[in-house]
């Protein structure tokens, strides 16, 4: 069972089973890690603004130094227009970074290598942008599938194109995290297998591998959070000034 | 190279992904629809209250903390601003009366020697009007006594003589040819005396 590189994405119940109607909500081994991570990223983020000093103690100045560098994201992408949703794409950065580091802990469990998981928030994402999209432009909006100084005998090629880049939007966002969570984990178990299998002899090369690894998955779970957050400033930044 | 190496690695786990695949009917537990509305459940619970709790307690508490550190750090700059330039002025205030009071006391310090000069000019002329009326008069009491003093030798002389002459002699003489030849012999030997 351990050596299956898959079986640490095994979801299992914890507790008795919930049920909601026909829909089963039991408390899972996923909903301990979501909440072990909203609950570090409150209890941080409450530590870190609670004292207003001007020279800022550690746990203040890595609240000050996310809340900057994450609004400077968004200001940077989105431009001012995009305030309103700051609170929203923090959180969303927030909460990809801390689930994608909590599963880099050893015998945890990665929230955000399950595509339903990382599913719901792009399709969250991709359904409120489209209608902050309708309701800032109404039908102007429209004009985002219609890219200016395009030939008109290509036009309706473009925009089916366009049409179809945008609605494999969601698709392409969610996957992106998944699949980079998912494989990075994988790996990580096949060259500890490795490790065990080819003993004190020849288990270095694949230790040593496994070494690296966890450095560069590191910085794959910051980066997939910081992809995830900046593609969803991004769109917003469609939505909100439509410059096609 | 690390590229290479996650790329070869990536390629390699799948090998034994498809074993696994092939070992455990379940295949990839993400695609296994059992969990899938709990974990929606959850997501949306966990990640609902985060975002309020971030978005209504915490994020406005930073923002705050964050412009009322800019603010003070403006106010403080205008503030060192402020007394900068108020030292500057009390600076430029400082050396003002610096280089006037040394003017004044240049000034000062000339009158007194000029005035001081013309004290010692006036005290000396005055001395040397003294002194030289002193000197003219001594010189004129000199002249005097100068021209006194061959009468009263003579007149010693004469008396002199007659005296001892007396007491040598025991005789009365005729003071008129005793000072005869003392006028006599002064005269002979006025040069020898008074060195003129």
């Amino acid at each position: 069972m351990a050596a299956n590189p898959m079986s640490q994405f095994d979801v299992y119940r914890i507790g008795p089973e919930i049920k909601v109607g026909a829909f089963d909500i039991s408390f899972t081994n996923a909903s301990l890690f979501m909440i072990l991570s909203t609950v570090s990223i409150l209890l941080i983020f409450n530590f870190g603004s609670k004292k207003n000093s001007i020279l800022p103690n550690k746990i203040q100045l890595l609240a000050e130094l996310s809340y900057t560098f994450v609004s400077k994201m968004i200001s940077d992408t989105a431009g001012s227009k995009a305030k309103p949703y700051f609170a929203f794409i923090f959180s969303l950065f927030m909460f990809v970074l801390f689930c994608n580091m909590f599963g880099m802990i050893p015998y945890t469990f990665t929230v955000t290598s399950h595509i339903i998981v990382t599913f719901v928030l792009a399709a969250f994402i991709f359904i409120g942008v489209t209608v902050i999209g309708f309701i800032k432009h109404g039908f102007g909006y429209l004009k985002l599938f219609v890219p200016s100084g395009v030939p008109a005998v290509l036009l309706p090629l473009i925009v089916v194109i366009e049409i179809i880049s945008y609605l494999s939007r969601p698709i392409s966002l969610s996957v992106r995290l998944f699949a980079n969570m998912m494989a990075g984990h994988t790996m990580m178990k096949v060259f500890g297998g490795f490790v065990i299998s080819l003993g004190i002899v020849g288990g270095w090369l694949p230790l040593s591998f496994s070494v690296a690894l966890t450095g560069l998955e590191i910085l794959v779970a910051f980066l997939q959070a910081y992809v995830f957050a900046i593609l969803t400033c991004i769109y917003l930044n469609d939505a909100l000034n439509l410059h096609h | 190279m690390v590229k290479k190496i996650y790329f070869q690695s990536i390629f390699f786990s799948f090998f034994f992904i498809k074993e696994a695949f092939a070992a455990e009917s379940g295949g990839m537990p993400q695609l296994n629809p059992e969990f899938w509305v709990s974990q929606i459940f959850w997501l949306i619970l966990t990640f609902g209250i985060m975002y309020l709790v971030l978005s209504k307690l915490i994020l406005p508490k930073i923002s705050n903390n964050l412009e009322s550190r800019k603010s003070q750090i403006l106010e403080n700059i205008e503030a060192a601003e402020k007394q900068r330039e108020d030292s500057d002025a009390k600076l430029k205030e400082y050396d003002e009366i610096i280089s006037k009071s040394k003017l004044e006391a240049n000034s000062i310090f000339n009158q007194a020697r000029e005035k001081a000069l013309k004290d010692i000019g006036a005290k000396r002329e005055v001395l040397d009007k003294q002194i030289d009326n002193e000197i003219a008069e001594a010189e004129k009491e000199i002249d005097a006594l100068r021209k006194k003093a061959p009468d009263k030798i003579n007149k010693i002389a004469i008396e002199t003589s007659s005296e001892l002459l007396q007491k040598l002699i025991g005789a009365e003489v005729n003071n008129s040819s005793i000072s005869a030849i003392v006028d006599d012999l002064s005269k002979r030997n006025v040069d020898k005396y008074y060195g003129n």
